[in-house]
């Protein structure tokens, strides 16, 4: 857990939500938007400001498909390890996203810029090797072209729609 | 006051009910057996195992006997060869997704599936495919949970929330991933009545003090109190080669089955090698053994002495809930008749 | 805008906002529905704009940002009124040259009216487009007309009218009967009777009573809810207010999906307009009527469209259905009485108050009356949502106004109902579509996802697709949808990969049923349907694949050898121009081969194929 977490937020929010009924999905959304997922400690602090149990509270959080609980990061890039893709070199392309922004697939950077995942098969073949950022289709991706991409998202730029 | 009757049939047969019943209800009245797997007695019902299906004349689609109140002039199917197909499919789903390993199972000859399995003599699922991946919890000293075995009936969980108030476990997840744990997986903490294992209909919570000491069927059973508190829960003790090896409550007990961790899993003192067998006296700082005349004599002897000096009230009597009442009776009796004092009290005053 | 207090002044204010849409302005129609939000119409809005105010007809011409018009596959689509010019794909290039020929000089451009694909005539206006013709569009009439966040647009079309005659010419009984008598069946799927529904929860014994809209659309392929929130939210308010009054109800729920952004910022501005007119509250136009409305945003889970589990949701517990009952109407949220309809059905009820029952119940079959709108899409030339009186036949929907499969293809199936629905193939096309004829075809009007195949898709993949999404989407509550769809899947998944076994079908068709039978809620009970009907219709299709480990629509990867049929190839090597792995060894005049060991089976090749000649 990480313990520099400013959970000032979630108490300021609980107390518009304390009278409430059916408070808690709303609350979690709000978390959600606020944190980017839903941090554990948090958890424990709308169990004792709704007043429900942690167990239902986290039964909630992992019933719905749009809560999450560790931290993503504001960019989710997928990474195409289809066949296809995998023959144009997609695993190089993989290792060169996890080296530029150190981390594993499936982990979020420290600043919680990137979350990086694979993915099976986009179904989208021909244009191999394919990445996803943020739902924006990037084809036949090189090195470069990863640069560029990464370095554009890091200066706070905004994609583009691609392809 | 007593409700007015309504009549109605099952299986073609006339029986009188309550009208706030639920078919279920009526049926075990009237000794019409339905099987059942996520019905618990005084839980809400959860209508989930779909064993409880019934036919009702009129009605378009099955209906769960354990949520359905009965009305007058119905007529209930239980046993049409349509409800115990369905209800065989039903087992042997989830016979499909269970760790079919019966023969180390603490529940074997317990557990209301390996009844169902056996009543429709279902040896092998046709059934095969993924199951759960056997995620066990045994992070505390009392309660095992595996979740490969799990049927999600969800007794555990509303036992812990409707009746122990404590709510300390939950369905996480979702689909066939779908299982019963704490928040993030912290250890279990809670208080450890042990109310879920008694709840689980299957294997898939065991208590942890109990485990190889015997299944529940080869133990010879007494039935006795629970000597720890004044509330007098009814205990039914597992005895094995002369030794306490488990302990259920009858749930037609006035404790209704609930016990709390003291009653549940607090047994072990009374084969404890460190529990006195015969009186010590201390003798040159040292204790030793004695005989019971012996050391009587010489409590007697004391007690007179401090008596005689000091008065009848210099002395006080304290005992212990663990006593029967009839203990505690004559504890109190040979206070006030023997020492002469009224200084009498108990550890449990509830 | 100024409170309304009464009556005579909501009357005058119509009446101003009438005349003012009356004019017989000119006006530019852009579409603003996510559709064509998607494919640019944003930019050809702030185009015309400018436009107008560089040619000085700003005084003249009026643009107007609406909702939906249901041609998504062919925007950003613009209407220009009043002659109702239909012009379509629009792009802010084309801009100038509407305000030049069009607007100042009553001309058309010919490449942006729509062709027919196969007839190639073109249209000009947009009744006559076939796209529209043989619909009949009360819903969705005025998504096309009006800026939906706009309230004096709906007042100006006569909106709010039904509701303020409901509360001042009709007692609640009065509307209950006039909804029962129209014939009106929820829109949402399971088609019960919609003022039969009011009347129980009108008589539950209970306060408050709360009146629920279901907005969680989750059908893969339907978005027709989606489109009256965007395009007419007032219209589905109206609806509420009018079942709130019936069923005595004063505060309502409108459950939408989280995945509708548009839908949910247009509702919200909607009920902050609603509330400041005074059309929703306290003491409505001074009535002793309050009634208000809130959202709910739903936070990802399919199973919330069921109504047991919506209830729960907006409590704020996992969304696990219950056994009913006690029903919804005795006991729902809160346990309280409630009333849950879902959107389309809700936006039919201002229709039945404003022109009656008699008027309604003459539209439809007899069992089944009004219109339905469709979702239509898949392997069919015009995709976009479609308004039909129920009694048309699917063949009326899929090639007049769908113009059938493109390219020519041949018609297979068209699949209705999304997860919960069944195929239908050809031979059953001119049944009249009606909630009870398709049931007993197999499939259900559902939410009204009609989604059309071709000889390209394979009905065995199709069970499997479904399947896959209930699995994903199942609670996990209750046995039969927990496991009894895992192993279906993984049966039907087995045969896909050609590892079938004869005795799958029988064991596929026992646990369908069972599962049809004996699952908690109706996610459930549905489930097995998509294997069900295409058992009963495409079961040679299963056969091939276990007996032949053939797939006859070369969809299945694990069945396609990837080799060229020699006789079959014509030799155009655009295989080899395709394959993203080299795989493929062609020269002119020769038959193209396929090298296995490149081969990835990413299928493009099969898929640019003019001869199928790759099996």
């Amino acid at each position: 857990m990480d313990a520099k977490l400013d959970l000032t937020y979630v108490n300021m929010m609980l107390q518009d939500y304390k009278q409430k009924r059916g408070a808690l999905i709303p609350v979690l959304q709000k978390i959600q938007e606020y944190y980017a997922y839903i941090p554990e400690a948090a958890v424990d602090l709308i169990a004792e400001g709704l007043n429900i149990p942690a167990s239902e509270v986290y039964g909630v959080i992992t019933f719905y498909a749009q809560f999450y609980t560790h931290p993503r990061g504001k960019h989710l890039i997928r990474v195409c390890r289809g066949t296809a893709c995998h023959v144009k070199g997609s695993k190089t392309i993989l290792e060169i996203i996890k080296d530029k922004l150190s981390i594993k697939e499936g982990d979020t950077t420290e600043d919680l810029l990137f979350t990086l995942e694979t993915v099976g098969c986009l179904g989208a073949c021909a244009l191999a090797p394919v990445i996803v950022i943020d739902g924006y289709y990037y084809d036949k991706v090189t090195a470069q072209k990863i640069d560029d991409i990464l370095n554009r998202l890091s200066q706070g730029n905004e994609l583009q729609s691609h392809t | 006051m007593e409700e007015k009757k309504i009549y109605l049939s099952i299986n073609g047969k006339e029986v009188a009910s309550a009208p706030s019943q639920t078919i279920l209800e009526v049926a075990r009245e009237n000794k019409v057996f339905i099987p059942t797997l996520c019905d618990c007695q005084n839980l809400s019902p959860f209508g989930a195992c779909r064993l409880c299906l019934v036919e009702v004349a009129g009605l378009p689609k099955l209906v769960p006997a354990c949520s359905t109140p009965v009305a007058a002039g119905m007529k209930i199917r239980t046993d049409s060869e349509k409800i115990d197909q369905y209800r065989r499919l039903i087992v042997e789903l989830l016979l499909s997704d269970h760790e079919p390993d019966c023969m180390f199972c603490e529940k074997a000859g317990d557990c209301l599936l390996q009844d169902l399995a056996y009543q429709y003599g279902l040896k092998n699922s046709r059934l095969k495919g993924e199951r759960r991946a056997a995620l066990i919890d045994d992070s505390n000293p009392f309660i095992e949970r595996d979740n490969s075995k799990c049927i999600l009936c969800g007794r555990c969980v509303r036992v812990c929330d409707e009746v122990q108030g404590v709510s300390a476990i939950g369905f996480i997840g979702r689909g066939f991933q779908t299982r019963i744990g704490t928040p993030f997986n912290r250890k279990l903490n809670c208080e450890f009545c042990g109310q879920c294992i008694a709840s689980c209909p299957v294997g898939a919570l065991t208590s942890k003090p109990a485990r190889r000491k015997g299944r529940k069927w080869q133990t010879r059973w007494v039935k006795t109190i629970c000597p720890y508190c004044g509330c007098g829960c009814n205990l039914t003790l597992h005895i094995k080669d002369n030794e306490i090896v488990g302990v259920h409550s009858d749930s037609s007990s006035p404790n209704e089955g609930y016990l709390c961790s003291k009653g549940r899993f607090g047994y072990e003192f009374v084969h404890h090698p460190d529990r006195l067998q015969f009186p010590l006296i201390r003798k040159g700082g040292q204790l030793v053994r004695a005989e019971w005349y012996e050391a009587l004599r010489l409590v007697a002897t004391k007690f007179q002495e401090i008596k005689s000096r000091h008065g009848n009230n210099t002395l006080a009597g304290l005992s212990s809930a663990k006593c029967t009442n009839e203990e505690n009776y004559l504890f109190q009796k040979f206070v006030r008749a023997v020492l002469g004092t009224n200084n009498v009290d108990h550890c449990a005053r509830l | 805008m100024k409170k309304i207090n009464s009556r005579e002044e909501f009357d005058q204010l119509k009446k101003e906002l009438e005349m003012l849409y009356n004019q017989n302005k000119k006006r530019i129609i852009v579409c603003k529905g996510t559709g064509c939000t998607a494919s640019g119409s944003v930019k050809v809005i702030e185009a015309f704009e400018q436009e107008i105010e560089r040619a000085g007809l700003s005084d003249t011409v009026e643009i107007k940002r609406t909702g939906c018009h249901g041609f998504c596959e062919k925007g950003p689509i613009v209407a220009i009124l009043p002659e109702d010019i239909f012009y379509q794909q629009v792009s802010v290039e084309d801009v100038p040259e509407i305000i030049e020929r069009t607007i100042r000089k009553g001309d058309l451009i010919d490449k942006l009216l729509y062709q027919d694909p196969k007839t190639k005539q073109k249209y000009v206006y947009t009744h006559d487009v076939p796209f529209y013709a043989k619909q009949k569009r009360i819903i969705f009439h005025h998504n096309g007309l009006i800026d939906p966040t706009r309230i004096e647009d709906y007042l100006g079309f006569g909106g709010y009218e039904a509701f303020v005659k409901a509360i001042f010419e009709m007692t609640p009984e009065e509307v209950i009967d006039e909804v029962k008598k129209s014939g009106l069946r929820g829109r949402g799927g399971g088609g019960f009777l919609t003022g039969l529904k009011w009347e129980f929860c009108s008589k539950a014994k209970g306060k408050p009573k709360y009146l629920i809209c279901n907005a969680d659309e989750g059908d893969p392929g339907a978005f027709m809810d989606r489109s009256l929130l965007e395009g007419n939210p007032h219209l589905v308010l109206e609806g509420m207010l009018i079942a709130g009054y019936a069923i005595g109800a004063h505060r309502g729920y409108i459950y939408v999906r989280a995945e509708y952004p548009l839908a949910i910022t247009n509702l919200k501005i909607a009920i902050a307009q609603g509330q400041e007119l005074g059309i929703l509250g306290q003491n409505i136009l001074g009535t002793d009527f309050s009634f208000d409305v809130m959202i709910k945003e739903g936070a990802g889970a399919f199973v919330c469209g069921e109504e047991t589990a919506l209830m729960a949701s907006i409590e704020g517990r996992r969304g696990m259905p219950r056994p009913r009952p006690p029903f919804p109407a005795v006991k729902g949220l809160w346990g309280k009485p409630s009333n849950i309809n879902n959107v389309e059905t809700f936006a039919n009820v201002p229709f039945i108050i404003t022109k009656g029952s008699q008027w309604y119940s003459e539209i439809g079959t007899e069992k089944s009356k009004g219109t339905k709108i469709f979702a239509l899409a898949g392997k069919v030339n015009n995709t976009g949502l479609v308004e039909v009186p129920m009694g048309i036949t699917l063949r009326e929907i899929i090639f007049d106004i769908g113009g059938g499969p493109p390219k020519g293809r041949k018609f297979k199936a068209v699949q209705l109902g999304g997860p919960s629905g069944g195929c239908i193939p050809e031979e059953h096309l001119d049944v009249p579509i009606d909630y009870d004829s398709l049931i007993s075809l197999g499939a259900i009007m559902g939410s009204g996802g009609m989604i059309v195949m071709d000889a390209a898709n394979c009905m065995v993949d199709v069970a499997r697709f479904f399947l896959e999404f209930i699995q994903n989407e199942s609670c996990g509550k209750c046995i039969p949808c927990r496991i009894g769809t895992k192993r279906m899947l993984e049966i039907v998944t087995r045969i896909t990969e050609g590892k079938g076994e004869e005795a799958d079908l029988e064991l596929l068709q026992e646990l369908a049923e069972g599962i049809k039978a004996t699952a908690l809620c109706g996610l459930g009970q549905t489930a097995p349907n998509p294997v069900l009907s295409t058992l009963r219709y495409f079961a040679d299709e299963y056969r091939a694949h276990i007996l032949e480990k053939r797939c006859p629509a070369h969809c299945c990867i694990a069945l396609i050898k990837f080799e060229v049929d020699v006789d079959l190839c014509k030799r155009c090597g655009l295989c080899k121009k395709v394959c993203p792995a080299g795989a493929v060894s062609w020269m002119p005049k020769t038959a193209a081969s396929i090298n296995k060991s490149l081969c990835i089976k990413c299928k493009t090749c099969i898929e640019n194929c003019p001869a199928q000649a790759i099996i």
